[in-house]
């Protein structure tokens, strides 16, 4: 072993980065606890890579094909509804752990000078994220998902001016069909991976360079009351028991509730009763379902929209908008408006489901 | 020629290569991400079947040209045909026989048999489409259309 090292750093220098690795050090206070969250979102997207792969082997795009290769990998592939249900639990579970590492970054106030890019990278996890599941929700092909997708495109299409564009580049076509499928196959499995990859990889080399941050108020102490434990061993090892927890909730969740996979899609058919999108797109299902048709001389679908683009534009800006975390200190304006946000989530998904 | 101006020159010819690079990437990429328009396959009229494969207060969703229509036979067996793709968000609609409207299932949005929305976010009526009968056999056509 010791040959081996020496042998690299011979030629690699390698004792740069184990130096920097041991100086690392984690903030312990009664915020530490959501430091684990980044990693365990890390660690899903890891699964999914895994499991993606696995299941790209049997599946086979098409209008045709695919929810028969679907149907193929969970009743006659080896293992195969194990790898499915795995790839299923490990997608929501991943868009939760990202929806609870941002809420925990944003309260924190972490977004605050210097870590403005982090939060602007991590936004664009988030939204990559959301375009994996909505992409990959449509991969089996059934009739909820062929659905939800015509919906979820349509919705795109009502964005003034580039709507139509839009639309057709993500159908590929006019309508939801074969050729959507084959687009969203090469969304799912190519281009988003290959740029999420890019992204978080830019994510993580900002945390490893600018460190973790800590609220205002832990900030501000003198130093003596700064606590701290090493990244390797005591941070790592415990990161990696989560994981283990988090992998075995998961083989639990595949076994004992797997996920149906429905009546195949049929574009002859009228949509059924009780459709919905994914959990994580319901708060704004159930608010497009409110709105009334028309909202003073504009269509509501319309305002829906651009209200959830305002939305995310303000969200997204944070780090610009929030004065007060630049000088160290908490603004009640913007910790209030996020427990609205999540309030307002919570409720309306809730309403989704019980509507 | 001095030499911050050889510079400069080189400076632009290189911008400008790259730009002019980038542009022949990106432009055909472009383009090629756009699905190309088909021809639309618009039949002006179809055979739905015949009126005895419609039961009284009931209903077929059937593929005119590129859209579904659905074909109604009401309580009092009268016609109705309508574009089936909900004016709200695409969804494809049904009928509902015990209220005797038509209804989309995504979002709520209900239609009376002429078509026109009547409660939920669908902000336009359904479009309405001409009906003839000919030899026991019931067309449709868009020559009605509203």
């Amino acid at each position: 072993m010791n040959n081996l090292m020496a042998w690299l750093e011979e030629r690699f220098n390698i004792s740069a980065a184990t130096k920097f690795a041991a100086k690392k050090k984690v903030p312990v206070f009664y915020g530490t606890v959501w430091y684990y969250l980044g990693g365990v979102s890390l660690f899903l997207f890891i699964i999914q890579v895994f499991t993606g792969i696995l299941l790209i082997l049997y599946y086979r795009p098409g209008a045709t094909t695919a929810f028969e290769s679907v149907k193929f990998i969970i009743t006659k592939v080896q293992f195969g509804w194990l790898i499915r249900e795995i790839h299923s639990w490990s997608a929501n579970l991943f868009i939760f752990f990202l929806f609870a590492h941002m809420f925990s970054v944003f309260f924190s106030k972490a977004y605050r000078k210097p870590r403005e890019l982090t939060w602007y990278s991590g936004m664009f996890l988030l939204f990559m994220a959301l375009g994996f599941g909505f992409s990959g929700y449509l991969l089996p092909w059934n009739e909820l998902s062929y659905f939800a997708t015509k919906v979820g495109t349509d919705i795109a299409g009502a964005v003034p001016g580039i709507g139509e564009f839009v639309l057709r580049l993500l159908r590929a076509g006019d309508d939801v069909s074969g050729a959507t499928l084959s687009r969203f196959y090469g969304i799912h499995v190519a281009i988003l991976p290959a740029i999420f990859t890019l992204i978080l990889g830019l994510h993580l080399v900002m945390i490893q360079v600018q460190g973790m941050s800590v609220p205002p108020e832990q900030e501000n102490l003198p130093a003596e009351k700064k606590k701290y434990m090493p990244f390797f061993p005591n941070f790592a090892m415990r990161d990696f028991l989560i994981w283990l927890i988090v992998l075995n909730v998961i083989a639990l969740l595949a076994v004992f509730f797997p996920w149906d996979l429905g009546i195949k899609a049929d574009p002859l058919s009228p949509a059924p009763a009780g459709i919905r999108p994914e959990w994580y797109f319901m708060f704004m299902f159930q608010t497009l379902k409110l709105i009334p048709a028309h909202v003073l001389f504009i269509e509501g679908e319309l305002l829906g929209i651009l209200a959830f683009a305002f939305g995310g534009i303000v969200w997204f800006l944070v780090p610009l908008l929030d004065r007060k975390a630049h000088q160290g200190k908490r603004s009640k304006f913007w910790t209030f408006f996020g427990i609205a946000l999540i309030v307002y989530m919570i409720v309306l998904t809730i309403w989704g489901y019980l509507v | 020629m001095n030499k911050q101006t050889r510079k400069k020159f080189l400076d632009t010819l290189l911008g400008g290569g790259l730009i002019a690079w980038l542009g022949a990437i990106i432009y055909p990429v472009s383009r090629y991400l756009v699905p190309p328009r088909t021809p639309d396959i618009n039949p002006d009229s179809l055979d739905v079947g015949k009126v005895s494969d419609f039961q009284t207060n009931s209903a077929k969703i059937v593929r005119f040209g590129r859209k579904p229509a659905i074909v109604v036979r009401d309580k009092n067996d009268t016609f109705h045909a309508l574009t089936a793709v909900c004016t709200h968000l695409d969804c494809t609609v049904q009928y509902k026989s015990d209220t005797e409207q038509i209804w989309c299932a995504c979002h709520n949005g209900i239609y009376d048999l002429q078509g026109n929305n009547i409660s939920g976010p669908p902000p336009r009526p359904l479009t309405q489409f001409k009906i003839n009968f000919k030899n026991g056999k019931i067309f449709i056509s868009r020559e009605n259309m509203a």
